[in-house]
């Protein structure tokens, strides 16, 4: 448990700390005016912001605690470390590219290049579901060689932590279509440029997931 | 920027104003329409619940009277009456429902942040209580593996309902946390984003500031549960074995090599500790402001009020293992969460101070929700201290497995949230239907509840040092057990029957009051929060017609010395404050 323990005291911590920063040095039996900054949000995000950031806070809690159970159940005496298909390597780089070409499209976005932010939206889009085209064959890979679900505990852990990850990237992608068809449908670029920069953080967020994954992976 | 996007979008109120009976009742997007679909639906199961607890104690009060009651259906009693309680009535209620109709009213803002998504998560909400209700009738019955779902035991042959009932109840806990996962965001994104004016987060009112917290543990804490749902999941249906261990079961071997019962339980508890504040610090919240509105005085250390909430919320995550003494850990284990559990009483002891200090010397006002709020500081002191006992090792391991604990956890997470439940509605009640209620009905409501909750609880303690074991259908021949010990569950069950009858005076007092109550006082209470200030009462879709609020003060200025009324509300500029001496005051 120690992994999601320390996971989510960070959170906590960062939380709580700008929680309490808020609340130190202040009166508030003294009905008196107050500036501006004392009722505005946060770092001054946008609600969808906040909101991305609050989902992103429980997903890395949802995967943190996966992992936890992950290193508590390795120690036990009948784990037998998996082989990990060697198409994963593919498409860790189909992944890494996907984010590249998000962060692209974002910085187009946000300097009013409407012209780049379709094609850049459609190459994530194909690079994302080639990475999701590529983990299925892994797991095709794994089942034609006998490597099943139920065979090890690391295989059943595999198939979990990869199938949860291709999810919450097909969540993604269900907002990256929207986005899309927002773009094709010429909404307005501040709309567009919005869409595109949250999930521009999202793809980056399951990126960084992946490869502690894959890496936890690979090193167990 | 982030505020004014959202608060001061004053023209959405024309346009989204809905027209029919179907936008405006059943797909409606006003937080307080769903904030009242997540009410009913949650009293809805609660009541089942209470259904299911009365045959329980039919059992325990008479053994073997009862031919409809049978050792696997009274398991399924057990665990369906505690996990309806725990998740679907009290975290639905505090949050989906109170949370949803105070945050965007206490905050001033016009509705939630998302309330598309705040539609979408009463309606996943409602698919979860459906798929929980329909394992009631699949072959082989709902769960009753306890409401703790221990694996081994809660997927292998011989617990009831291993063959549907666990897969919907994973299945429906899995549903039920994506839905509170759509309204927690809106709750956070709410309070980080959408206060009006002057709210800074130190002028909250304590509700939602229990209720933004709340709200945070829920958001860390669940996705534990979700996570041991599904590996649970998979170990009932395609064989893995993340928690079960190589087993033969009746004769068969089910396939499992060496997995870890253990590991559920500290996912489970990693869950479930955090789940009693998820309950408990919105109840702390609404009872610091029923007590200090109804004593007319200004709550009693708002900011260490403030500072207890967020201190209960970081130290709920470390006490898990407290639930887990009996399962064999490490003594320095076993140490460290002692420690951390006994930690723990310091803020929520504070917290109990401030609302007896808040109490002293205030105009107090015994009304029916100050009742409820009174009772609850009663019950909560009673629960706590047991809690005291419980959290140390060596008393635990004796008392574990008896009603002691059952005393324990009903008292502290059952009678205490529920009665702040009834304190807040009984509150807030002009506010929602715009009519009183008969105060008379309600007074015997509370007397017969609070006193029938103490007659079904404190017998249980005696049971508890007497040894007498909980989770048993029948008792059977213990020596250890005096003859008395029936008789005192009898009285139990007598008590329970009791309480349960009589909350029947609640629904007639919300018929009577919807059918002829009288119109309510926009501020029947002269409360200083914003929703008290609504242009309309009820609330109209929008909350505050043309113009928003705008925040000067506290949500806390009751009997300020040198002014005319008792109460400033909280969009009263100090300017603008009738001036003169109170009524009954004395200057000092």
């Amino acid at each position: 448990m120690e992994i999601g323990l320390i996971v989510l005291a960070t959170m906590l911590a960062m939380l709580l700390g700008w929680l309490l920063k808020q609340s130190f040095n202040t009166t508030p039996w003294i009905a008196e005016a107050v500036e501006e900054s004392a009722y505005q949000a946060p770092f001054n995000a946008r609600p969808k912001l906040v909101a991305l950031t609050t989902f992103l806070a429980v997903a890395t809690s949802f995967f943190a605690l996966i992992l936890s159970a992950y290193s508590l159940r390795m120690e036990l005496g009948d784990w037998v470390p998996m082989t990990e298909p060697s198409i994963l390597w593919t498409n860790t780089v189909l992944l890494i590219l996907a984010s590249v070409v998000f962060q692209w499209t974002r910085n187009h976005a946000v300097n009013g290049n409407a012209d780049r932010i379709k094609p850049g939206l459609l190459l994530t889009g194909a690079l994302t579901t080639a990475f999701l085209a590529g983990q299925w064959l892994a797991w095709q890979e794994l089942n034609a060689s006998g490597q099943y679900l139920t065979v090890n505990p690391s295989n059943a852990f595999f198939f979990l932590l990869t199938g949860l990850h291709g999810l919450h990237i097909l969540g993604g992608m269900y907002v990256w279509a929207r986005a899309t068809v927002r773009t094709f449908g010429g909404q307005e670029m501040d709309v567009v440029k919005h869409s595109v920069e949250l999930c521009t953080i999202y793809w980056h967020f399951l990126l960084l997931v992946w490869l502690v994954l894959f890496g936890l992976m690979l090193s167990t | 920027m982030g505020y004014v996007a959202i608060a001061d979008r004053d023209h959405e109120v024309e346009h989204h104003d809905p027209q029919t009976f179907i936008t405006k009742y059943i797909w409606s997007q006003d937080h307080k329409v769903i904030a009242i679909q997540y009410g009913l639906t949650a009293i809805f199961v609660g009541l089942i619940a209470l259904g299911l607890s009365a045959m329980m104690r039919l059992q325990l009060g008479f053994p073997d009277s009862f031919s409809f009651i049978n050792p696997e259906n009274y398991y399924q009693f057990v665990t369906m009456h505690g996990m309806i309680m725990v998740i679907y009535l009290l975290t639905a209620l505090f949050l989906g429902g109170f949370g949803n109709y105070l945050i965007p009213l206490m905050v001033g803002s016009r509705d939630m942040v998302f309330p598309f998504l705040n539609m979408l998560s009463y309606w996943v909400y409602l698919v979860s209580v459906i798929i929980l209700l329909i394992s009631f009738f699949v072959p082989g019955g709902s769960t009753g593996a306890g409401w703790t779902l221990y694996p081994p035991q809660a997927i292998l042959p011989g617990t009831p309902g291993v063959e549907w009932g666990i897969l919907l109840m994973l299945a429906s806990l899995g549903v039920f946390i994506i839905a509170f996962t759509m309204g927690g965001l809106n709750y956070v994104t709410t309070v980080l984003q959408a206060r009006c004016r002057g709210m800074t987060l130190m002028r909250m009112p304590l509700s939602v500031w229990g209720i933004f917290i709340a709200t945070i543990l829920g958001l860390l804490a669940f996705p534990a549960l979700l996570v041991s749902a599904i590996m649970m999941l998979l170990d009932k249906t395609m064989a893995t074995s993340f928690f079960m261990p190589a087993i033969s079961s009746m004769g068969v071997d089910p396939g499992h090599t060496g997995g870890s019962p253990i590991l559920f339980q500290h996912l489970f508890w990693f869950f479930g500790h955090p789940e009693v504040y998820i309950v408990a610090l919105p109840a702390f919240g609404i009872v610091s402001d029923l007590l200090s509105t109804h004593a007319r005085k200004n709550i009693f250390g708002y900011r260490m009020m403030v500072w207890a909430i967020i201190a209960i919320g970081g130290l709920s995550f470390v006490v898990w293992a407290h639930h887990m003494y009996v399962s064999g850990m490490n003594p320095y284990f076993g140490f460290f969460f002692a420690t951390t559990t006994l930690i723990i009483a310091v803020p929520t002891a504070l917290k109990v101070y401030n609302w007896v200090f808040t109490l002293w010397e205030g105009n107090i006002h015994l009304r029916v929700p100050m009742l409820f709020a009174i009772g609850f500081v009663f019950t909560f002191i009673h629960g706590g201290l047991t809690g005291l006992f419980l959290g140390n090792v060596t008393i635990d391991l004796p008392l574990s497995d008896t009603y002691f604990v059952v005393a324990h956890f009903h008292m502290v997470m059952g009678v205490s949230p529920v009665l702040v439940v009834f304190g807040a509605i009984y509150h807030w009640w002009p506010k929602i239907t715009g009519r009183m209620y008969s105060e008379k009905l309600g007074k015997w409501h509370f007397w017969m509840t609070f006193l029938g909750t103490y007659s079904i609880y404190l017998p249980m303690h005696y049971l508890g040092f007497a040894g007498v074991p909980r989770r048993y259908f029948a008792m059977g021949n213990t020596d250890f057990m005096p003859a008395s010990a029936q008789d005192l569950n009898a009285f139990i069950t007598m008590a329970a029957l009791f309480v349960a009858v009589t909350q029947i005076l609640f629904f007639v007092n919300v018929i009577w009051s919807l059918r002829k109550g009288p119109k309510a006082d926009p501020n029947p209470w002269d409360a200083t929060t914003l929703e008290w200030q609504t242009p309309d009462t009820p609330p109209k879709h929008g909350n505050w017609g043309h113009e928003l609020p705008e925040c000067h003060r506290w949500a806390y200025d009751y009997s300020v010395p040198g002014y005319k009324d008792d109460f400033i509300p909280q969009n009263v500029p100090a300017e603008d404050a009738p001036v003169g001496r109170q009524h009954g005051v004395e200057e000092h």
